[in-house]
């Protein structure tokens, strides 16, 4: 007897529980609701949107947060019936990617004639309309930790070539390029910086020098910063956002130049709402949106706009390579395979 | 008799029967939905190109020739098979323990041996990280090996599968014939003898199974090497990077299909064995009941509880971790990590999306699955229907979860696809969820079912009572210890789960376990670890809720039980 009531009302309890929670979430639907996919870091987000809503509170910003390549698989396996309405801060090399397989609406911010015309899809300069608009470099750095260095009798690195050296010897790690964007990112440079034969060649000494790669751009950042490894190849954003968290790291600027992404924005062609995704475009390419890129990224697409930061060296636009997405993008599926082809055919002992 | 006239009375056409045939249809619906179709479109993808045209075997043979590829089947049977046997060795080890002697402290020893169900698998990665790392406390421990690669794979596998190995052990080494042991007594037999001719064979069939369901978990887990394997790459890794790396769907689809045989093989081998096992307990046989052995008893506490502790080690290490300032420079305790800094919009609506969603998989999944199974094991009629849908039910123990996730994509999103408004909302995560791990709740309900008398059915006939109000005041609240066992491993599972639903959460349906694994990506180790912390504390504290609820229900409602 007991059983049969105490049934029902367990079961009750749970639905009413589950009730309550969709009412409360479901409260907050008045504006227009943006649904927007980023790869912008984790820690930023937050203060992406709050800028936003102070100029247009009427527009709600739905994020889908997830790395770089999460969020460019989710956008090609939705490519039949698109979630997105708009796509604000993925890497340029992606936004190429979706590009070609014809996703993205092409649109020019009220504007855009202001940015750098580096940062601006090169259509626009053949006086088509912009497929996607830039906000920020995404700049390859060295995280060294002193204190494991000094203890493990490594030195600071000041080049990509000190890599190679024989006292760094398995204590350098680098993101795999078959998983992470920055990884990519530094292969794709080292063969744009020095051509494939020889960008080849430094990858197979550097290779011999790799504790491990790992599967996140940030990681081998975090692993220097925590002392698990003393060299950490990984990008400018998170070492420095690493070092004022109070980590034991230099963030290191290698001498013969630096491979760079760009973080853009681009419309998802077929959003049900053109109107509010243009406002977010015109506004994400404003000076006002560029300063706020700026502080966390030292190089953004608004001319006069960066302030240096802590961390970063202040000739760091002279040091950056001149990237060609392009060449990056069409030649991305050979390069990693060849890059498996070499160095992941070997496994561990 | 009366169970007989009951078959001819059902069997005639009636509105029950309809209804009854038509709930048949709707279980078999949410399995062909929820896993066959979805399937099936990942098999179409592996046979497609880029551009989406059929071109056969070809995405197979390029893979055949990748030797990059090839070698993760290699690697994946490797630290499979180790995990196994390291697993299984110390689950049957503490199993007999608990079961065969007359250590102490069983009860205590048998919570401590649960602990690791209730925590995302990232939870014991990030642990041996502290312990094993280079910066770790028992770095030497190894030897100058990494603990990032297989040694790490092994051990945090062994973590998490461990519980699930001991409970099935448990339960073959339970069961026993004292009658052999005073037998082999009377006459003689060394005790090794006994051990190899009876209690062997007894539990050979529950040995074989646990052997297969820890080499399929261990065999499709993602969590795990992506933390901490560095690159030692197993297949469950490599579909993560033809698809997220390089977006190469077809490849990861291909990749999949390949997870999918060995998985799928042990689960026919497991049913083979299934079907062979007969009853091996006869009415007459009468419970073995260990007798004290001071040494044997107090070796077995040894090594049970040396088991114990290195599960509250690695527990510990990660509460811990989640309350160090900044490891391994600044070593003053805060709780400011559980602030989620790191997190865009706050971990803790993370956290209760997290709840909400195993919320409603605890309430909707156990009901569902619980009368799916019911239906299977108390009707008459529809037999092929019944069978189809317990063979489907059984599935998806072999799917790896992210393949899972992928499928889900691949089939919910096509246009035209008239589920197509499921996507992006939470009920296709419970969806999800409820698919996932439908096959242990499936088994549970049909034990459970197994014990009650068939007559009850029959006599709600006779009484010419809807089946549904027999379920309902007789079926369901008789096995309720086992439908809260399912709703709390419906809870858990929904907790705790990364790999299938990664690709499917939306804005506002993230998940906590989906954020520990992008606190660690952006390196808020200890947030991370916060984070996993808080989810191992909630499944604990529902865990309680469960026992203490069971214990109530034994003692006041199920007295029928201990007669």
């Amino acid at each position: 007897m007991i059983t049969r009531r105490l049934f029902p009302s367990t079961l009750l309890a749970g639905s009413v529980a589950v009730a309550l929670a969709s009412t409360v979430l479901a409260a907050n639907a008045q504006a227009t609701e943006l649904t927007v996919y980023t790869a912008v870091e984790s820690d930023d987000l937050q203060k992406y949107a709050e800028r936003f809503n102070a100029a247009h509170p009427d527009i709600e910003i739905n994020w889908v947060r997830d790395s770089t390549g999460v969020i460019t698989a989710r956008l090609l396996a939705e490519k039949d019936n698109p979630q997105a309405d708009v796509i604000w801060g993925l890497a340029a090399t992606s936004l190429l990617v979706l590009e070609d397989e014809g996703m993205l609406e092409r649109y020019a911010p009220a504007g855009v004639e202001n940015l750098d015309p580096k940062f601006v899809d090169a259509a626009y300069r053949d006086g088509e309309d912009p497929a996607w608009v830039g906000m920020d470099a995404w700049v390859a750095a060295i995280c060294y930790n002193t204190i494991e260095g000094e203890r493990q009798g490594v030195p600071m690195p000041t080049s990509w070539e000190d890599l190679t050296k024989p006292e760094f010897e398995g204590h350098v790690i680098m993101p795999n390029p078959n998983s992470s964007g920055t990884g990519y990112l530094d292969v794709a440079s080292w063969l744009q910086l020095w051509g494939e034969e020889q960008g080849w060649d430094y990858m197979d000494r550097l290779h011999d020098n790799i504790a491990r790669y790992t599967h996140s751009g940030s990681a081998p950042c975090s692993l220097a910063a925590t002392g698990e490894t003393v060299v950490g190849v990984s990008f400018a954003f998170r070492g420095a956002r690493l070092k004022s968290q109070g980590a034991p790291i230099e963030v290191v600027f290698p001498e013969e130049g630096l491979g760079w992404d760009m973080e853009a924005s681009a419309m998802v062609a077929g959003t049900d709402k053109q109107e509010a995704a243009q406002t977010l475009l015109d506004w994400s390419i404003s000076r006002e949106a560029n300063e706020l890129y700026n502080e966390g990224y030292a190089v953004v697409a608004y001319p006069g706009v960066a302030q240096p930061i802590d961390n970063y060296p202040v000739d760091i636009t002279e040091r950056m390579i001149d990237a060609d997405f392009k060449w990056a993008a069409v030649n991305r599926e050979r390069v990693l395979a060849e890059w498996q082809r070499r160095y992941d055919g070997k496994t561990e002992q | 008799m009366m169970a007989k006239t009951f078959t001819m009375s059902a069997t005639k056409p009636s509105l029950e029967s309809l209804i009854r045939l038509l709930a048949l249809l709707a279980g078999v619906a949410l399995l062909v939905v929820g896993l066959l179709f979805p399937l099936v479109a990942m098999l179409v993808k592996s046979l497609q190109d880029r551009a989406g045209d059929f071109i056969g075997l070809a995405n197979f043979v390029q893979y055949f020739q990748t030797p990059a590829l090839v070698n993760s089947i290699v690697n994946s049977l490797r630290v499979a098979l180790m995990t196994t046997v390291v697993v299984v060795g110390l689950a049957f080890v503490c199993a007999y323990g608990i079961t065969r002697t007359c250590m102490p402290g069983k009860r205590l020893f048998r919570m401590l041996a649960i602990l690791p169900i209730l925590a995302p698998s990232l939870l014991p990665a990030i642990s041996l990280v502290y312990l094993f790392g280079n910066q770790g406390f028992l770095r030497d421990v190894l030897a100058g090996h990494s603990i990032y690669g297989p040694i790490g794979i092994v051990m945090g596998m062994s973590f998490w599968i461990f519980p699930h190995a001991l409970m099935l052990l448990t339960t073959a080494l339970t069961n026993s014939d004292a009658r052999l042991y005073e037998a082999a007594e009377a006459l003689g037999t060394p005790k090794w003898r006994t051990f190899l001719t009876i209690t062997l064979p007894g539990v050979r069939y529950g040995l074989i199974s646990c052997l297969f369901v820890v080499f399929t978990l261990a065999i499709t887990d993602f969590g795990v090497p992506k933390i901490i394997g560095g690159q030692f790459s197993v297949l469950a890794t490599d579909v993560y990077r033809q698809v997220v790396g390089q977006q190469n769907f077809q490849m990861g689809a291909v990749v999949s299909v390949i997870l999918l045989l060995p998985a799928v093989l042990s689960f026919i081998v497991d049913r083979w064995i299934q079907r062979r096992q007969v009853a091996q307990l006869s009415a007459r046989a009468v419970p073995w009941q260990p007798t004290p052995s001071p040494l044997r008893d107090w070796v077995f506490t040894l090594l049970c509880y040396a088991v114990a502790g290195a599960i509250v080690l690695v527990i510990g290490t990660a509460m811990y971790a989640s309350l160090v300032q900044f490891w391994p420079y600044n070593l003053s305790i805060t709780f400011v990590h559980y602030t989620f800094q790191g997190m865009a919009d706050g971990g803790w609506g993370a956290w209760f999306n997290s709840l909400k969603l195993a919320f409603s998989v605890a309430v909707v999944g156990t009901l569902v699955i619980f009368f799916n199974a019911w239906l299977i094991e108390k009707s008459e009629g529809y037999r092929p229907l019944r069978q189809g849908l317990h063979f489907m039910a059984m599935l998806p123990m072999a799917v790896p979860g992210m393949v899972l996730g992928l499928a889900y994509i691949f089939f919910f999103n096509q246009a035209g696809n008239p589920f197509n408004w499921l996507y992006g909302t939470l009920m296709i995560l419970v969806l999800n969820t409820l698919i996932h791990f439908y096959t242990v709740c499936h088994l549970t309900s049909v034990t459970a079912l197994k014990q009650l008398d068939p007559e009850f059915e029959a006599v709600g006939a006779s009484l010419k009572v809807p089946f549904w109000t027999t379920f309902c005041r007789v079926t369901l609240p008789v096995s309720l210890p086992a439908v809260l066992d399912i709703s709390v491993y419906l809870f858990v599972n929904a907790m705790t789960t990364v790999s299938a639903v990664v690709f499917l959460y939306n804005s506002d349906t993230r998940l906590a376990s989906v954020a520990v694994l992008h606190l660690d990506e952006a390196g808020y180790f200890a947030s991370a670890a916060a984070m996993a912390v808080l989810i191992f504390l909630t499944s604990l504290v529902v865990k309680l809720l469960h026992t203490a609820l069971t214990h109530v229900l034994l003692n006041n409602a199920q007295r029928w039980r201990m007669a």
